[in-house]
């Protein structure tokens, strides 16, 4: 087998750069986990360590801090960079494992519909949160 | 069938005397005759060894004086050629280099050593597979050095610190050990693999060549370098001690900073 070198006197040319794709993805899985870290473990901790852990938890609780737009932004970013996170994990091991393509494809459906599904549900609930509807 | 015939005897006809200090060892091939088998089968053949011999050695025993039927690739038996890449005791290694005395069990134990073709390539016979695959995405990221403009008209300079930065991607020899132990190219065949994406950064970091942006984007395309998971098979695989994760790291390094 020879090895053609293509066209070895033309112009050098600006490589048309097909797509980023790739490279953004894996970037933001790098970010996003970073702020995960931070996002999760704080999460965990004041929901099942501080003041007395998981038995603190009721409708008053959460309604006490989702007043607070801060606690808002958390948790609706938790949401949003989990689910894409994780999202794109599965992504990454559908391409990896699935054999067929047409299994890869239904298998990522699956997977964004359920994506897209849990962000709207969650995003919706933090927005339209009505602390007075207790009973 | 004359092909059944034949597995009784060896090539070079009847068994040598049996040495000195000579241990007996199992090895369990799993071989493939496509036009007899449907499927892969184990065979297992007692072979008296030194512990000084490499496992090539035992193979050779076996096809010379026990089986000539049994097929397998090596050229210079010493570790140079990279022809007789196969999977030894589960993990990706050449025969010529593996010393039976690192694979002997400790005690009076009979050691079955068990080999394989490589994984994630298709298998012609017994230990030989195509490797087309493998030299088709070593072809794809341009293994040779690209210039523009007109030829220098005295040799292509350059310095010591520049040579180092690839001296480590130099070293390969086309074995595919690395490419056929990473569980992403034995499951998707489309990856490049770590073979290719060395064979890229030893001309990506060369600073005589000017093809690094061809080979970065080709790099960059979604069966490129982001499909690695560092799981570091590759670096424990090559028989030539190549930091492969390393290097497949300093071209996500490259693409992601757009910097060479």
């Amino acid at each position: 087998m020879s090895l053609a070198l293509d066209k070895p006197r033309s112009p050098k040319r600006p490589a048309a750069r097909r797509s980023n794709g790739e490279l953004y993805s894996w970037l933001f899985m790098r970010l996003s986990g970073l702020l995960l870290v931070v996002l999760v473990l704080g999460h965990l901790f004041i929901m099942n360590i501080l003041d007395g852990g998981v038995h603190k938890i009721n409708f008053a609780f959460v309604a006490g801090r989702w007043s607070s737009p801060f606690w808002q932004f958390w948790d609706l970013a938790m949401l949003w960079l989990a689910q894409l996170h994780g999202g794109n994990g599965v992504r990454t091991v559908i391409n990896d494992y699935a054999r067929k393509d047409s299994t890869r494809f239904w298998l990522k459906m699956l997977l964004y519909v359920s994506m897209v599904l849990i962000i709207s549900l969650g995003t919706f609930v933090i927005f339209t949160f009505d602390p007075n509807i207790s009973n | 069938m004359t092909a059944t015939a034949e597995t009784t005897a060896g090539s070079r006809g009847s068994q040598p005397p049996v040495p000195d200090g000579a241990v007996t060892v199992t090895v369990k091939i799993r071989r493939f005759n496509p036009e007899i088998d449907d499927e892969p089968r184990w065979d297992s053949f007692d072979i008296p060894a030194l512990p000084s011999d490499r496992v090539l050695n035992l193979l050779h025993h076996i096809k010379w004086y026990v089986d000539g039927t049994l097929t397998f690739r090596r050229s210079c038996a010493h570790g140079i050629c990279g022809s007789d890449a196969m999977r030894i005791n589960g993990v990706n290694r050449l025969a010529c280099k593996v010393l039976l005395k690192d694979l002997l069990l400790k005690g009076d134990k009979q050691t079955t050593i068990t080999i394989e073709p490589i994984k994630g390539l298709p298998v012609n016979k017994d230990l030989l597979v195509d490797m087309e695959p493998f030299f088709e995405a070593f072809r794809a990221v341009k293994p040779y050095l690209v210039t523009y403009g007109n030829e220098p008209t005295r040799e292509r300079i350059q310095s010591v610190a520049d040579r180092e930065r690839f001296d480590d991607t130099t070293k390969c020899i086309l074995c595919a050990c690395c490419t056929t132990s990473c569980p992403v190219y034995w499951t998707e065949g489309s990856y490049f693999g770590p073979a290719a994406i060395v064979n890229a950064h030893r001309f990506i970091f060369d600073s005589r060549d000017e093809g690094a942006e061809e080979r970065l984007d080709i790099l960059n395309d979604i069966d490129g370098v982001w499909r690695c998971r560092t799981t570091f098979n590759c670096t424990d695989a090559c028989p030539r001690g190549i930091q492969v994760t390393k290097a497949i790291q300093e071209v996500k390094r490259a693409l992601l900073f757009k910097r060479v």
